[in-house]
């Protein structure tokens, strides 16, 4: 074997940059910097967007100017500037587009890079795309197919235009615009996002998902999605993220509802990707999410993550069974290198009876970074038999990461069983010469390794998001070799 | 007027008649002084989340109580465990009561507080160790202040402490209400081993508060076991702070007993300060009623190779509120460490509450931590099985809480104190059985 060391794999691997660190160069439709009453009415108006949501924004956005930013995360970082960000940045080229010829060459060019050709997509098993390129969707494709079924899936402006009554009920029903600091801010500002509505007893076709990117230098990202399943239908709902490198810090504040009705099923899987800072820690993303489903009797809403990404990820995505017998689930990956700090976890509130929920949560951290799993399973005086089984595993590769389990637990009710159970690891030294003694090099090993400790997670993964989330893995973790 | 400002005003009338020579008086100073900046731990703070003192702090207590009340031996027996020879040191009223303590300064100084402040020949031990353990927050800063009585236990060198230490605080009732700031230092120095018993008892019903600080420090291979036995009566609160700082291969285990209490708040903090350390923290707690018991555990893993063990057990009927916040902290340097957590609760009533927070905090690559936390029920076969063989629900219930308790009670190395525990759960869960059997 050639002589390929540890030390060589770690310098080459310093200086790798990120690989997705790409900027293109479309025209954009920038806002001044700043946040104020006129740019939230700008940003509404521009989306030509009716009387009431712009006072639902304009709500949010006095709300907002009252509240101080969470500070109880295990995660230190540079308080983002809230005055130093445009608020709304669209690519210029408009309207939209029938077919991919018409649309820009460059941003086709940006999706060839990111290995996510929209051709090879439409081709790929059926996966609808809903392409959102700072934050307005440029392409939407199989809609036709969708639109036989009665799904409505388009981005969240067109919705409030096209299916006003729809919108109106449900947006903020799961998370109020007053919810936290960072959800009324997205309140305020939202650009765009996607809207999901699955009629009742219908079981979509396809995965649907969406491809979220930050672009232009300097814009904030305010995503807001909306996913309504109406009673007894099944939804499978795919978010991918990739980012250019950036020097400054740039900030994700996105809002996620899911609501399930009445033997609904929503499967949420997200590949967080976001630029991370380089290996100084400079630059890198922040992302600050609200992710929260509400379960209706007999329903059930699946989250599956895989973070990699981001300096700063600081996301819960919650389920609050309301009905009986609904059913919870949280999967997440979370691997920090670098001096990536990931506080990241879920809340599962147990209100009806009969209520289960599982969380398995998988943290993995390298290099210099800290990660932290923070969860709250609350079981209330009414909720009979719920159960609960929670499992947090950590991963540490080095002594200078950190791995940190908050787990809550509060329960009301005497037949409640919850189990929860945690526990930190390294890899063996003998799982590494096992692998060694069978030709398989090091850093193979980790990632079989890696591979093997995540595999529970990546299994909840749709096929197409489970390649890609182990590439991801690989990537995050080379040259982490302790 | 608020007790926070009761206790500061009077804190000057307190240090004035005190000598000035004490070698204490800058640390009471400063301290008095985090306490008037802090306050009270509310709510809002993270490790109260689950606690509020609110309803122990609404009493208007009298803080430095007058009169003297006579108090035999009769009175107290049913209180310690007198079925062996023990060392005692028995407080009345926050004040020392010679005649029914049994002291001793033969080779190994088991005696008071206040004698150890003001004798210049144990100058330098409190020099070296007095307020060295306790942290800065705001409820160990007021006992420091005030700090004036309690036990003082100095176990040199290679000994062996033949017989049990007993340290038992009694409110007699005489003030209205009481408000009792105990001070304890226990030092063991290299090689010596010591077992010590602490109890709190108001022997009527009017409401006691304590706020007590234990400072404990295990020097090397030094052994020290530590039982707290918490049975007060219903209008009695305790907040117990323990610091227990160890040196390399010392071996300490506490395990607290909470059977009764209005509000009882435990905070238990382990400092590993060597190599191949060993800490137990465990604990039983079965409460009914609207009584409240917090657990707050801390066992900080400073150097490598160090063990630590915790295990509490907890069973809640009626309104009562258990909480459980435990943490581990694994420093970067401290690689091999074994930390293992668990707490395992039942649930017996509705209106039960269990909180519990059980975190890691892990720096270290090469470390083995697990925690593991339940909230469940008796399993209900295991029920019909006893039902079916002729042993009532109520028996059979207890001996499966008895059963789920018992890892617990496997670690007591004195026999006395794992009978007397057994009678008071027997007793507790409302059964007439000795689970010996």
């Amino acid at each position: 074997m050639s002589k390929y060391t540890e030390d060589d794999l770690r310098e080459e691997l310093k200086t790798k940059e990120y690989e997705y660190g790409f900027y293109t160069d479309i025209e954009s439709d920038t806002f001044p910097v700043g946040l104020n009453e006129d740019v939230v009415r700008a940003i509404s108006k521009k989306k030509e967007e009716p009387e009431w949501m712009t006072e639902w924004r304009l709500e949010a956005f006095r709300v907002w100017e009252q509240m101080v930013e969470p500070e109880w995360a295990n995660v230190n970082y540079e308080k983002p500037d809230f005055q130093a960000i445009s608020y709304y940045s669209a690519p210029n080229k408009k309207p939209k587009y029938e077919s991919l010829d018409e649309v820009d060459p460059e941003l086709l060019e940006t999706f060839n890079k990111l290995g996510i050709s929209l051709d090879e997509q439409k081709k790929l098993a059926g996966v609808a795309m809903d392409v959102v390129v700072d934050s307005v969707s440029v392409a939407t494709t199989f809609k036709k197919t969708l639109a036989e079924k009665g799904i409505i899936f388009c981005s969240i402006s067109e919705a409030i235009k096209e299916h006003p009554e729809l919108v109106k009920k449900y947006i903020g029903t799961v998370v109020p615009k007053t919810d936290n600091f960072y959800a009324a801010l997205n309140s305020a500002v939202f650009s765009d996002g996607s809207f999901c509505y699955i009629p009742k007893g219908v079981r979509c076709p396809m995965e649907l998902s969406t491809y979220f990117r930050i672009n232009q230098a300097g814009t904030g990202q305010f995503e807001r999605t909306l996913v309504v399943a109406d009673e007894g239908s099944y939804v499978s709902y795919l978010e991918g993220c990739t980012a250019p490198s950036r020097d400054e810090n740039q900030l994700h504040a996105a809002v996620v509802e899911l609501i399930a009705m009445e033997d609904a099923e929503i499967k949420y899987s997200t590949v967080q990707n976001w630029f991370p800072g380089n290996a100084e820690g400079k630059g890198g993303v922040f992302n600050f999410v609200t992710k929260r489903g509400l379960c209706e009797k007999n329903s059930k809403i699946s989250w599956t993550q895989v973070e990699t990404g981001s300096a700063v990820t600081w996301k819960y995505p919650s389920c609050v069974l309301k009905g009986d017998n609904s059913v919870g689930e949280f999967y997440s990956i979370a691997v920090t290198n670098n001096f990536q700090q990931a506080d990241t976890g879920t809340k599962m509130i147990h209100l009806g009876k009969n209520t289960k929920s599982t969380i398995i949560s998988k943290g993995i951290s390298a290099g210099k970074s800290q990660n932290s799993y923070r969860g709250l399973v609350q079981i209330s005086s009414r909720a009979d038999n719920a159960r609960n089984f929670s499992q947090c595993d950590s991963l540490l590769m080095g002594n200078e990461c950190g791995a940190h389990t908050f787990p809550y637990i509060e329960a009301k009710n005497k037949s409640a069983q919850i189990e929860h159970e945690a526990t930190t690891s390294k890899i063996g030294e003998d799982q590494i010469f096992y692998c060694n003694q069978r030709g398989i090099d090091t850093e193979k090993a980790i990632a079989l390794i890696v591979n093997g400790f995540s595999k529970e997670v990546l299994n909840k993964l749709p096929m197409e998001f489970a390649v890609e989330a182990q590439k991801l893995l690989e990537i995050s973790l080379e040259g982490s070799v302790g | 007027m608020e007790l926070k400002d009761k206790l500061v005003s009077s804190f000057f009338a307190f240090e004035d008649h005190l000598e000035d020579a004490s070698p204490i008086h800058d640390i009471r100073n400063e301290a008095i002084k985090t306490f008037e900046q802090k306050g009270f731990p509310t709510k809002k703070e993270e490790a109260w989340k689950y606690t509020s003192l609110n309803s122990v702090l609404k009493h208007d207590y009298s803080l430095f109580p007058k009169t003297e009340n006579a108090i035999e031996y009769k009175d107290i027996k049913p209180y310690l465990i007198h079925d062996i020879d023990s060392y005692k040191i028995i407080f009345i009223d926050g004040k020392y009561s010679s005649h029914l303590s049994q002291t001793t300064h033969d080779g190994i100084d088991v005696c008071l507080m206040s004698a150890a402040l003001a004798k210049p020949k144990y100058r330098l031990v409190i020099e070296n160790y007095f307020n060295k353990a306790a942290t800065k927050d705001s409820l160990p800063s007021l006992n420091t202040a005030f700090s004036s009585e309690g036990a003082y236990i100095h176990i040199p060198k290679n000994k062996l402490v033949e017989k049990p230490i007993q340290i038992v605080h009694f409110s007699t009732g005489n003030e209205a209400a009481l408000m009792l700031q105990p001070r304890n230092l226990i030092v063991v120095d290299e090689n010596s081993h010591v077992q010590i018993i602490e109890r709190h008892q108001s022997l009527t019903d009017n409401p006691v508060l304590t706020n007590s600080v234990t400072e404990i420090f295990a020097n090397k291979r030094a052994i020290a076991d530590y039982y707290k036995i918490q049975n007060d009566n219903q209008n009695a609160s305790l907040i117990d702070n323990t610091f227990i700082k160890q040196k390399q291969e010392s071996h300490v285990s506490v395990h607290t007993f909470s059977f009764g209490g209005k509000l009882t708040r435990n905070n238990l903090n382990f400092y590993q300060n060597g190599e191949r350390i060993d800490s137990t923290l465990k604990g039983i707690t079965i409460i009914g009623d609207k009584q409240h018991v917090d657990h707050n555990t801390l066992v900080h893993h400073i150097e490598p190779n160090c063990e630590s063990h915790q295990d509490y057990k907890g069973i809640f009927g009626d309104s009562a509120t258990g909480v459980f916040n435990g943490q581990v902290v694994v420093e970067k340097e401290a690689q091999k460490t074994n930390a293992y957590q668990s707490n395992n609760n039942i649930l017996v009533s509705d209106k039960a509450t269990i909180n519990s927070k059980p975190q890691l905090e892990i720096f270290a690559d090469d470390v083995k931590c697990s925690h593991g936390c339940t909230i469940g029920q008796l399993d209900e076969s295991a029920m019909f099985y006893m039902r079916s063989r002729g042993i009532p629900e109520k028996e059979a219930r207890a001996l499966l809480m008895y059963a789920f308790s018992n890892n617990v009670l496997n670690s007591v190395k004195i026999p006395e104190i794992k009978q007397r525990i057994t009678k008071l759960i027997a007793k507790k869960l409302g059964v007439n059985i000795g689970f010996d059997l």
